[in-house]
């Protein structure tokens, strides 16, 4: 039963590794997604990357990660510039305009994936970008450092994402905070309201093409908003929230990996499958306490 | 003693500003000017346009026609001299932040982009905290308090903000009467430090009381002046039209009092 732990350690680890990087990584934008009502704005930039992701490997025939997060920022302000002008030049609704845009883009993807056949140093089948493969990833080749190895580049790109994601949330907190919490203060404050939401959409972008690899499109939009959801329910306090997100990232994944391993499943499935658990268990401690007050009769 | 404003540009200035939604304006041709150290009530009818106005001269809305000015220079020049209370319902009060986070928001037009309120905005913070009473609930998350806690939380943080044009969106809409007394109390001490206060009010009934000049408008800029020259009933019938059952009773005490 924890076979794989005592034979194949480096090939658990890193993947529980990568496992624990693609959740925090996820959840930490994830919260800012919530806390803005764009959830599915996540969802449709997790599948309109695929176009951006193809044309890119059409075009310059290579996978690199300069390349990729270059496609990836592209088609993301693209997805969210095709949602707002449609939903402005018609009387669509928000939602469904997401719907339009990023259901055409990932159709596009998937017809010019087919047409191109791209065979890169990434490989991207259909397979692969539906769920991708987070058992791959120890194999990738190990990246070095001033001859100290660090390991598979997967990882090691996907480590430098969230320490990213760390220094602009923590650098840009008050920002993020008052863009997200109230808009219309923060521009009669002279905060450029529409850079931070653009911005935070590349950012987002950045986030969904590094894990696009190893969990594909769908289950990236299950990490984005599981965790925060998580954390939602235990704390009324954002700080707190976002250390929550990380004792999900550690629990998901490990207890994910496991369960993976004892149903011979996907891995980056079983950890959505453990996440979405310690959701509904957090959801279930606490409901005693806002059942409380039932809506109709709260205070005020 | 106050500076002499007589030689310095109006707080603000708004000529014939027009705005539209699909088309059809919500405010046309508005020409507008607030003097400074006034507390200025905008009434007229629902749908007048009145929110609109306050957002469309903070530029959260675009502009059809005209311009608006702020102390004689667009906004984006004075943004920290100006104050904003949004109306309660424009925030999600769910929102994992309590209140002494949201009064600190009230700093970061003060505060350069990566820098967090020190150690001297968390004094501000809590004497503005304390000016409405709500310093004992600083750390208190803003879902469990009620309408009128969250309006004092709100004026808290505009006061925050240290400005010298506020602007307030219906801050006496559903709050209790303590609230309401203590906003009056606000307003008139801002006035009194020399502070220009406009705000969107919707009793008819105490705006003559609150406010020492208001704005009647209905799409249209009907009157704009010292209360006791436009709170008269031919310019609230003009504002409010045939809605005059609501009037009837403001028209009559009117009439009757000298």
């Amino acid at each position: 039963m924890v076979q794989p732990w005592t034979e194949d350690f480096m090939v658990s680890f890193w993947i529980v590794v990568m496992g624990f990087l693609v959740v925090a990584t996820c959840g930490l934008v994830g919260t800012y997604l919530l806390l803005r009502r764009m959830a599915l704005v996540g969802d449709a930039i997790s599948h309109s990357i695929l176009f951006g992701l193809v044309v890119a490997f059409m075009v310059f025939r290579s996978g690199g990660t300069m390349v990729m997060f270059v496609a990836a920022v592209a088609t993301g302000l693209l997805t969210v510039g095709i949602i707002e002008f449609i939903h402005r030049q018609s009387r669509v609704k928000t939602d469904a305009a997401i719907c339009i845009a990023f259901t055409t883009l990932f159709a596009a993807g998937v017809v010019l994936l087919s047409v191109a056949e791209v065979k890169g140093p990434v490989h991207l089948d259909a397979e692969c970008v539906l769920y991708g493969e987070i058992a791959f990833v120890p194999l990738d080749p190990a990246v070095e450092v001033l001859g100290l190895v660090l390991g598979p580049a997967p990882v090691v790109r996907m480590a430098g994402v969230l320490v990213g994601l760390l220094v602009l949330a923590t650098v840009f907190y008050k920002e993020l905070l008052v863009t997200s919490f109230d808009p219309a203060l923060a521009k009669s404050l002279g905060i450029r309201v529409g850079i931070w939401h653009y911005g935070l959409m590349a950012v987002l972008s950045i986030v969904i093409v590094s894990v696009f690899e190893a969990v594909g499109a769908i289950l990236a939009v299950a990490m984005l908003v599981v965790p925060p959801m998580f954390a939602a329910q235990l704390s009324d306090r954002l700080p707190v929230r976002f250390a929550l997100v990380f004792l999900h990232a550690a629990l998901s994944s490990v207890l994910g990996y496991q369960l993976s391993v004892w149903l011979n499943c996907s891995p980056a499935g079983a950890m959505v499958v453990v996440g979405a658990l310690l959701f509904l268990l957090a959801w279930a401690v606490t409901r005693p306490r806002r059942a409380a007050f039932p809506g109709w009769m709260a205070p005020n | 003693m106050m500076k002499d404003f007589s030689t310095t540009a109006p707080p603000l200035e708004v000529h014939d500003l027009t705005v539209a939604y699909d088309r059809r304006p919500v405010l046309y041709g508005i020409d507008l000017t607030v003097p400074a150290g006034s507390l200025t009530g905008i009434i007229g009818p629902n749908g007048a346009g009145k929110s609109t106005l306050l957002k469309a001269v903070l530029g959260l809305l675009p502009l059809s026609a005209g311009w608006v000015k702020i102390f004689g220079g667009p906004l984006a020049q004075n943004a920290r001299r100006t104050g904003y209370v949004p109306q309660r319902e424009s925030v999600d009060w769910d929102f994992p932040v309590n209140v002494m986070d949201v009064v600190l928001m009230g700093r970061y037009g003060h505060l350069p982009p990566g820098r967090r309120p020190g150690r001297a905005d968390r004094e501000i913070a809590r004497a503005c905290l304390d000016q409405v009473q709500m310093l004992p609930l600083a750390r208190r998350q803003i879902g469990n308090l009620s309408g009128g806690q969250r309006q004092r939380v709100f004026l808290a943080r505009a006061l925050a903000q240290e400005s010298d044009l506020y602007f307030m969106d219906e801050p006496f809409a559903g709050v209790d009467a303590a609230t309401e007394a203590a906003i009056v109390d606000l307003l008139r001490e801002m006035k009194a430090r020399g502070k220009t206060v406009v705000v969107v009010h919707h009793d008819l009934s105490t705006a003559r009381d609150y406010f020492d000049r208001l704005v009647l408008l209905n799409v249209r800029l009907v009157a704009a002046g010292p209360t006791a020259e436009v709170f008269t009933p031919e310019l609230l019938q003009k504002t409010y039209g045939g809605r005059l059952t609501i009037l009837s009773d403001v028209v009559q005490s009117l009439g009757e009092e000298p």
